[in-house]
């Protein structure tokens, strides 16, 4: 077979990746500070598809412009959701923190059914079909435009947690939650803050992601289990680990259903988080807490 | 939080268990179908419940030994003829066995709380895609009962009556074993483990065993509870039965109705699945004929419930009706 | 013979009707409509396929009536869950249900069978493939619906009629389906019956692929590396946009895209998504037959009813629920009562010459399945299915090889 072939089937797979990546570090963020299991992860994801859907249907708004304002919906969506509920979820036991979720998670589903209908909601963008030829390989215009956006909020999102005194008391109280209360930190609004970045990036990764799949209420559970499987391997709390862990599983699901039998590629990301679990539960770019 | 019921509780449990025996004489068959339903919940959840609650290992992957229970044993079946009652055997083998590696991997790779939850995960979905793709189970394609071989109870071939009673008995014979396992060695071992393992460690109990005992009891009570569905419903599908969504099923009831307590999974049971056949009726009875409302609702109802009652409704009830003698 | 009132006649009539008034409650209480429930997936992950369905259970009652027909329709959503179906089944047979249609997906269908055997309620499928749910020994259902053995048979034996019309030079293909009960079925029916089939080209490959995947992409691309001629597909709903898609934008162009029988190929949503790329792909499954009086009807009635829906892109759904109810209304006309039996007796012995769906008349086997539900090639012209074989009830001829991508505006 044409080596090229090979190529373009990792390619893809990095592009994919990089936009899953995106929306595992919306998971990490929140994992990795506030420690609480967001279950319903993947139908926030599926609720911003839906809201880049909207955009481009009612005002004709490019999804990749549109990560913008559905990231800041979904950031204050993330901040008051947080304060008002998940808040006194903190800490607490694993299941009662999952079962509020996945109560969330199933009024969400309903909710896109009800509103939306059960058909597919694809956007049909002018340059959809296109595909750039560099070299012998064929590139989608549309994955690596939203593979690009996904990088540039992440790097965004980096900067943000190096650079201003917010996202370093963040990375505190992710730390060493005992002593950033010590040094006078509102953990509480800060826990808020966090939560609302996670899900701007869930929000901006649910847009670009509409380019790419198209918005159906049932994809919800999918798009959790990708997440929870990139951030385990990417290493929690790592932002790098996220995208890397995207890329990642990205590339092997790509080369697993090229070579063996596509429908046994997850198999393969499954058999990875077990090893990853196994041997080195801190993820690739994690640290040993 | 293992209150023994009072003299009053017990008239009261007792009561109840007759009505149950004796409900099929006056209850219409819709009443029965939402019983047997509500005994499976129960059944499963308390199976869960043993590895949760009393050993404290998050498991959102149970739906593995449910499947693994029903293949084993419908393969046994329609293949070498192997009835379910020796069947049953087979699959709790199967399952034990996927078990007790999952929990050794956890347990000795000290994998715990939400990594342990999606290491069970894995497996079960992992085993799900796999049988996907095994012809001899039927693979995607899926496994069938024939229905017209009737009156051969001991094989499960019979109406409804007779599932009644056999998930009557299971759901019945599961709040025996645990409030039995509760009072034993084990079940003290279990507690220790579950409040403080280091603790527990330092008292001489050997953690591990005591973990992979709830492990493998847990997921072989599970798997009968796969039997029962493979025979009850006549077909399987790995999509269906392997779901992460049936696993999640699994365990509403325990946490609605109380972890780690005896009649937490049972009082769960009994309100979660009315629960679902009300909201029907109600949307239906206000006209709402709009797909989507009930499941709505029924999200809403779960949070609220979590949200006022995180310990589950059962110790709540305990208390209010007064049917325990609480120990401080 | 002219109709004359003779004496004869006046008496015979006073007689009748004396008798008639004298009779016994019994027989003067017959039912006068057929109640029944339409148990459909209108939740859940088939809620697409089952709100398809359910349009075409809504304008029902109505052609029926039309028709001479006394039925009252019930509508309960399954939720897509195997333990809903059965608790509604018992629920909606207590409220008085004589009958049940349904439900779209094997294991649902299946639950609701169950039901209605320990009940003698009949069943009348309207879709579900699963070969066995014939095989199972079930004596009160009926299914009006090919299995996926019959659905590739037909689609194979199209696909060779599609070939010699459109002289179209095939060299090899590639088999295309989804890992899902409904893909596995046609993968069986496909790998025992192509090799007989006496097709003209190859089939290079059959590629199985996780219908819970959200990405196509690397699909595309091994089809792709293996160049064929036709792709023959087997997708749910959403994955045919995808695959479209992605070919698309892989600058890969088969000379046909055909299936052997499923959905995903003429859904609204892939009309909307691709616009003029949507057109040629050729699907060969049973379908409206255009020609037939019952079919204008349940089109007049369906649009009206459902203005932003379109009956030519829905009629597979429409037309077999329709289909289900009306073996249903057909089996209670001639059994003159309600009791479950001798309905099912009535229903098994159906035979209807003036329905919906291209074919012969409507007949079930002593298992309950209708065998002799015949395919049509069906190609979607200007985002619109139009039946393209058999001749006698084509409205246009074939189009193949497919037109370029990029020559479509």
């Amino acid at each position: 077979m044409n080596p090229t072939i090979y190529l373009e089937v990792v390619v893809q797979g990095v592009l994919t990746g990089l936009v899953y990546g995106l929306m595992a570090l919306g998971l990490s963020v929140i994992f990795g500070v506030v420690r609480v299991v967001n279950f319903a992860h993947g139908e926030f994801t599926v609720a911003a598809m839906y809201a880049a859907f909207l955009l481009f249907t009612l005002f004709g708004v490019d999804p990749l412009i549109a990560t913008v304002p559905i990231a800041i919906v979904f950031f204050g969506v993330g901040y008051g959701l947080q304060l008002a509920l998940v808040n006194r979820f903190v800490g607490r036991a694993e299941h009662e923190q999952f079962i509020l979720l996945v109560g969330l998670a199933i009024i969400i589903v309903n909710g896109t059914l009800l509103i939306f209908g059960a058909d597919a909601r694809p956007v049909r963008l002018s340059y959809g079909f296109d595909s750039f030829l560099v070299g012998p390989v064929i590139v989608d215009k549309v994955r690596l435009y939203a593979a690009a956006a996904a990088l540039t909020v992440a790097a965004a999102l980096f900067l943000f947690f190096r650079f201003k005194p917010t996202g370093t008391a963040i990375r505190a109280c992710a730390d060493n939650l005992v002593g950033a209360a010590v040094v006078g930190l509102n953990v509480r609004k800060l826990y808020a803050l966090t939560f609302g970045l996670g899900l701007a990036c869930v929000g901006a990764a649910g847009a670009l992601m509409e380019t790419i799949a198209d918005a159906k209420p049932e994809l919800g559970p999918v798009y959790t289990l990708i997440a929870f499987i990139i951030v385990i391997v990417g290493g929690l709390g790592s932002m790098t680990g996220a995208l890397v862990g995207g890329v990642l599983i990205g590339i092997s699901e790509a080369l697993a259903g090229f070579v063996l039998a596509p429908s046994m590629k997850s198999m393969l990301s499954f058999a990875l988080l077990i090893l990853v679990l196994v041997l080195r539960p801190q993820g690739i770019m994690g640290r040993r807490t | 939080m293992i209150g023994s019921l009072n003299p009053r509780a017990r008239v009261l449990l007792l009561v109840l268990l007759a009505a149950l025996i004796a409900a099929p004489l006056v209850a219409d068959r819709y009443l029965i179908s939402v019983l047997i339903l509500i005994f499976y919940f129960a059944y499963v959840g308390q199976a869960w419940n043993l590895m949760m609650g009393f050993a404290g290992q998050l498991s959102l992957g149970h739906a593995l030994y449910v499947g693994l229970g029903g293949y084993v044993s419908a393969l046994l079946w329609l293949k070498f003829g192997v009835g379910p009652w020796l069947g049953v055997f087979a699959a709790v083998a199967v399952a034990a066995a996927f078990g007790a590696v999952i929990g050794w991997l956890g347990f000795r790779f000290g994998i715990e709380g939400v990594y342990f939850a999606l290491l069970t995960i894995a497996f079960a979905e992992f085993t799900r895609i796999a049988f996907d793709h095994i012809d001899y189970a039927g693979a995607a394609g899926g496994l069938f009962l024939r229905v017209d071989e009737s009156g051969e109870w001991w094989n499960l071939r019979g109406g409804t009556l007779l599932f009644y009673y056999l998930a009557l008995a299971l759901a019945a014979g599961a709040l025996v074993l645990t409030a039995f396992l509760a009072r034993t060695r084990l079940g003290y071992q279990w507690l220790a483990v579950r409040e403080d393992e280091e603790a527990a460690r330092a008292l001489g109990i050997n953690a591990f065993r005591a973990k992979m005992m709830a492990v493998l009891i847990s997921s072989a009570m599970t798997a009968v509870g796969g039997v029962f569905t493979a025979f009850y419903n006549n077909n399987l599908f790995p999509s269906r039965v392997f779901d992460i969504n049936r696993s999640i099923e699994i365990i509403l009831a325990p946490v609605v109705g109380g972890l780690g307590t005896v009649f937490g999974p049972v009082v769960g049971a009994f309100i979660l699945t009315p629960l679902g056949e009300a909201l029907t009726a109600l949307t239906g009875l206000f006209g709402i004929n709009t797909p989507g409302v009930k499941g709505a609702f029924y999200g809403l109802a779960l949070m609220v419930i979590i949200v006022l009652k995180p310990s589950g409704i059962w110790p709540w009830l305990a208390r209010t009706l007064r049917l325990t003698e609480h120990r401080p | 013979m002219t109709k004359t009132i003779t004496r004869r006649r006046l008496m015979a009539g006073a007689t009748a009707t004396t008798a008639l008034l004298a009779a016994p409650p019994l027989i003067r209480a017959q039912p006068q409509a057929l109640k029944i429930a339409v148990l459909l997936p209108r939740s859940g992950y088939l809620a697409q396929a089952g709100q398809s369905c359910h349009r075409g259970a809504q304008i029902a009652g109505k052609v029926l009536s039309d028709h001479g027909y006394r039925v009252e329709l019930v509508h309960i959503d399954i939720e897509s869950s195997p333990d809903v179906s059965r608790t509604q089944a018992e629920k909606v047979i207590n409220e008085g249900a004589h009958c049940i249609v349904g439900a779209f997906d094997s294991a649902c269908t299946l639950a609701i069978a169950q039901v209605c055997e320990q009940r003698q309620v009949p069943l009348s499928i309207n879709i579900a493939a699963a070969p066995p749910i014939t095989e199972q020994g079930y004596k009160f259902l009926v299914r009006n619906f090919p299995t996926g053995g019959m659905l590739v048979s037909n689609g194979l034996r199209l696909i060779k009629d599609v070939l010699d019309a459109t002289k179209l030079a095939a060299k090899t293909a590639v088999f295309l389906h989804a890992n899902d009960t409904f893909g596995a079925a046609q993968r069986t029916a496909m790998d025992a019956l192509f090799p007989r089939a006496g097709l003209p080209f190859q089939l290079a490959e059959s590629i199985a692929y996780d219908p819970r995947a959200q990405d196509l992409s690397v699909e595309v691309t091994k089809i792709r590396a293996l160049n064929p001629d036709l792709v023959l597909t087997v997708t749910r709903a959403a994955d045919a946009i995808k695959l479209v898609r992605d070919m698309v934008r892989q600058r890969f162009e088969p000379k046909g895209i055909i299936s052997p029988g499923s959905p995903g190929l003429y859904d609204e949503e892939f009309f909307q998504a691709l616009g003029p790329l949507a057109d040629y792909p050729i699907y060969n499954i049973p379908w409206a037959n255009p020609k037939a009086s019952m079919s204008q009807a349940l089109e007049a009635a369906f649009k009206p009813a459902h203005p932003n829906f379109r009956f030519a892109v829905e009629c597979f759904n429409v037309g077999f629920t329709f289909e289900a109810l009306l073996v249903a209304a057909d089996g209670f006309k001639r059994a003159g009562t309600t009791n479950g039996a001798a309905l099912m007796q009535a229903i098994r012995a159906t035979n209807i010459a003036d329905h919906v769906m291209i074919g012969p008349p409507i007949k079930f086997d002593d298992k309950g399945q209708n065998v002799g539900i015949p395919s049509a090639a069906v190609q979607s012209r200007n985002r619109t299915p139009t039946v393209v074989l058999p001749a006698e009830v084509a409205t246009t001829t074939p189009v193949l090889p497919m037109p370029g991508w990029q020559r479509r505006s």
